[in-house]
């Protein structure tokens, strides 16, 4: 398993994910052309991934507070996969097409997807509420394993772009598959990987391996690693500690740079854990111990990364701060955001269920309207409704 | 090039050809249908013109194709797939029904899908299992897809090219026993009446029969057997199935009071049930006689020597009109 960081913060050298993360690595691509030039691994870069984690952990526990509060209907929690998130989403670059599931929210925060999006989805406004094409981000997947042959089909069309393997780091692009370990058992998964292994397409598909898929440990989707699993598609693979988010980081750059480069794709198992049950309409004390809790709170994401800038003092209690503060502010926006969110109308319901008129959805809303119209009185109407 | 007479078979292909030298970001994907022209060669020549990257030899793996169909659309490429035979379509059933329907709603109008789905469908070809089915009433029932269902040459033509250009995703149901059956197709001339819509094929006074797919030819045969014997009937090709084109058959009911629907497709959940229903909301007082379906049986597809009881016939469909008439 790839660690550069020890659960204690301290640093592990490591010749070729060290050359990675200075610029320097990659499947024969200059670090002159690079478009976000410098070192993955400065302290500020360092800095920005720790308040990127703190930021997304306050969001994550104010949605469950606000599901608490009758605000969401359901939230599905990211605790403990912070670094996991935050690093394969910083791997990426900007023309990078990711493909998330629906716990994603570090992938969604690292594209510059809104949270208040991600709220809008779990509440009940929307079933995605970003576009896709602008934040090269695919819409969150609730039926599990579906999105992978989304993803390999739109590195097929990279590839017939011809934005794969030019050599130029601004044109040539990957594609990310996100799943999870119980979803790596999906047959659309195991028909992507054959389909990304016969046109060599440009995908990495990356697994968070949480070890719970709701209450069923990942020794029952799996006898072997699941890193093994691609190995005979003839797709490499290997597995990283998807809570230390510098071996993420290095990992998935690695294999995003050789995906563009046109070496085909490959896959990576980061593992990690789900500290918090699946979601809020789940109880984990049902199925697992509290003493695996604790082991795994241990290695908390955001503590080591924290402890290691520390050993290198490159952090400071001002900035600590200064982290938690934000935070707090951007659960409490979240907060005031949901609480003033208005209802749809529900006319909206008909609205782009084709994008050429149809006139079994026209007569149906024109149906709609005609009912709610015989009602007089506003409050009937809400009745009707 | 004018009026030329084609096979069904070979007027899709002909489409399909066409669709592809006007746009370059249509591509087909298939089992099969590379080299080898697909197993009923509707797509042969176009691996030889278009090459590997628009003319793509798949894996064996149906969710898998309409699944990457998708990303390529997210793409911006308009890919044709084929399904080998109607009963393998289940394997991608989730592909089509959760995503390739529900995107274009999810991301809220912002993500097309200008998918076709092409099925050679039906039955009536001494096949074994799995070859002869008839799902349209599962995609009908699913908001967000289109279903056209060719039954001539000239609508099989253009049915392809105008599926391959609507950017919603679409199902054609092409009528495999009725590949080699030939007509007239203009591909200069584009047809005046939208896919979308339904077609009288003959006017008739005493009895509307209504149609699509493979089961057209039928109708029109057992109209002719019907006036030999003094029956004036109408017959409508619905050509489209989702949207079905109420008004032309609801038009044509309030003329002649009765409404006789074949399809091949099980009578029990099928699509004529639901037309059956919108005609009795619609036409109530001007109905003679109750809506009669003539269809499948409440039996999965039988074995081939058994199908020509199983598919409605000359005398299942005339024996539905005598007992509409005698109401």
């Amino acid at each position: 398993m790839i660690q550069l960081l020890a659960p204690d913060g301290t640093r592990t050298p490591d010749a070729e994910f060290d050359a990675v993360l200075q610029g320097n690595g990659g499947s024969g691509v200059g670090s002159d052309e690079d478009a976000d030039s410098g070192p993955l691994d400065s302290p500020e870069r360092l800095r920005g991934y720790y308040r990127d984690m703190v930021m997304i952990r306050a969001a994550d526990l104010e949605a469950t507070s606000l599901q608490r509060q009758g605000q969401l209907g359901l939230w599905a929690s990211a605790l403990g996969q912070e670094a996991a998130q935050i690093g394969a989403g910083h791997a990426a670059r900007e023309q990078d097409y990711l493909v998330p599931t629906y716990r994603e929210h570090g992938i969604a925060w690292a594209r510059g997807v809104e949270p208040w999006r991600l709220l809008e989805m779990f509440r009940g406004i929307s079933h995605g509420g970003w576009d896709p094409n602008e934040l090269r981000t695919h819409p969150y997947m609730i039926v599990l394993g579906a999105q992978a042959p989304h993803a390999v089909g739109y590195a097929m069309g990279l590839q017939r772009d011809g934005v794969v393997g030019t050599g130029d780091q601004r044109t040539d692009t990957a594609v990310m598959a996100l799943f999870g370990d119980g979803a790596s058992s999906e047959g659309e998964v195991a028909e992507s990987f054959t389909f990304a292994a016969s046109y060599r397409s440009p995908v990495v598909f990356y697994t968070q391996n949480n070890q719970w898929a709701i209450s069923v440990p990942t020794s029952v989707q799996s006898r072997v690693p699941l890193a093994q699993r691609s190995r005979g598609w003839g797709i490499p693979s290997v597995q990283v500690d998807g809570n230390d988010v510098l071996a993420v980081l290095a990992a998935v750059r690695t294999a995003l740079d050789a995906a563009r480069a046109g070496e085909g794709p490959f896959f990576i198992e980061s593992v990690t854990y789900r500290m918090a049950a699946h979601t809020t309409s789940d109880d984990a004390s049902r199925y697992r111990p509290s003493e695996e809790e604790q082991e795994w709170a241990e290695k908390d994401p955001i503590l080591r990364l924290r402890r290691h800038l520390e050993q290198l003092d490159e952090i400071d209690e001002d900035f600590i701060a200064r982290c938690d503060e934000e935070g707090h502010d951007l659960a409490m926006q979240l907060h005031h955001h949901i609480h003033g969110m208005e209802d749809p109308d529900p006319e909206g319901m008909f609205e782009h269920v084709y994008s050429e008129p149809h006139p079994i959805v026209d007569a149906d809303r024109e149906d709609y309207r005609n009912y709610i119209a015989q009602f007089d009185d506003p409050t009937d109407q809400e009745a009707g409704r | 090039m004018s009026s030329t007479t084609l096979p069904i078979a070979k007027a899709i292909t002909a489409g399909l050809r066409d669709a592809m030298r006007a746009d370059d970001r249509v591509m087909m994907m298939g089992e099969d249908i590379g080299v080898l022209g697909g197993v009923f060669r509707v797509t042969d020549g176009l691996h030889a013109e278009f090459g590997d990257l628009r003319v793509v030899d798949t894996p064996l793996a149906e969710a898998g194709i309409v699944g990457t169909a998708v990303g390529l659309a997210v793409r911006g490429y308009r890919p044709v797939v084929e399904i080998q035979f109607d009963g393998f379509v289940f394997p991608a059933y989730s592909q089509i029904t959760t995503q390739l329907a529900k995107m274009h709603y999810r991301t809220q109008g912002r993500v097309r899908m200008p998918i076709v789905i092409r099925i050679p469908h039906g039955g009536g070809i001494g096949a074994v299992e799995h070859h002869s089915e008839s799902p349209e009433a599962l995609f009908a029932h699913t908001a967000g897809l289109r279903i056209l269902a060719p039954g001539d040459s000239q609508d099989a033509y253009w049915m392809t090219r105008q599926a391959i250009e609507t950017d919603d995703p679409v199902i054609m149901l092409e009528p495999k026993r009725r590949y080699w059956l030939k007509g007239d197709v203009d591909p200069d001339q584009r047809p005046e009446l939208s896919p979308w819509q339904a077609r009288v094929l003959r006017p008739g006074t005493d009895a509307t029969l209504l149609a699509w797919g493979p089961s057209v030819p039928l109708a029109m045969e057992s109209a002719e057997a019907a006036a030999e014997e003094g029956t004036d009937l109408e017959v409508i090709d619905a050509r489209s199935l989702s949207p079905v084109d109420f008004p032309t058959i609801i038009e044509s009911v309030q003329r002649t009071g009765r409404l006789v629907i074949v399809h091949e497709a099980p009578v029990l959940g099928g699509l004529g049930g639901e037309i059956a229903a919108r005609v009795t909301e619609q036409c109530f007082y001007h109905l003679e006689a109750p809506v009669l379906r003539v269809g499948g049986y409440h039996a999965p597809y039988p074995p081939a020597r058994m199908e020509h009881a199983y598919l409605p016939d000359l005398d299942r469909v005339l024996d539905a009109v005598d007992r509409a008439l005698e109401h």
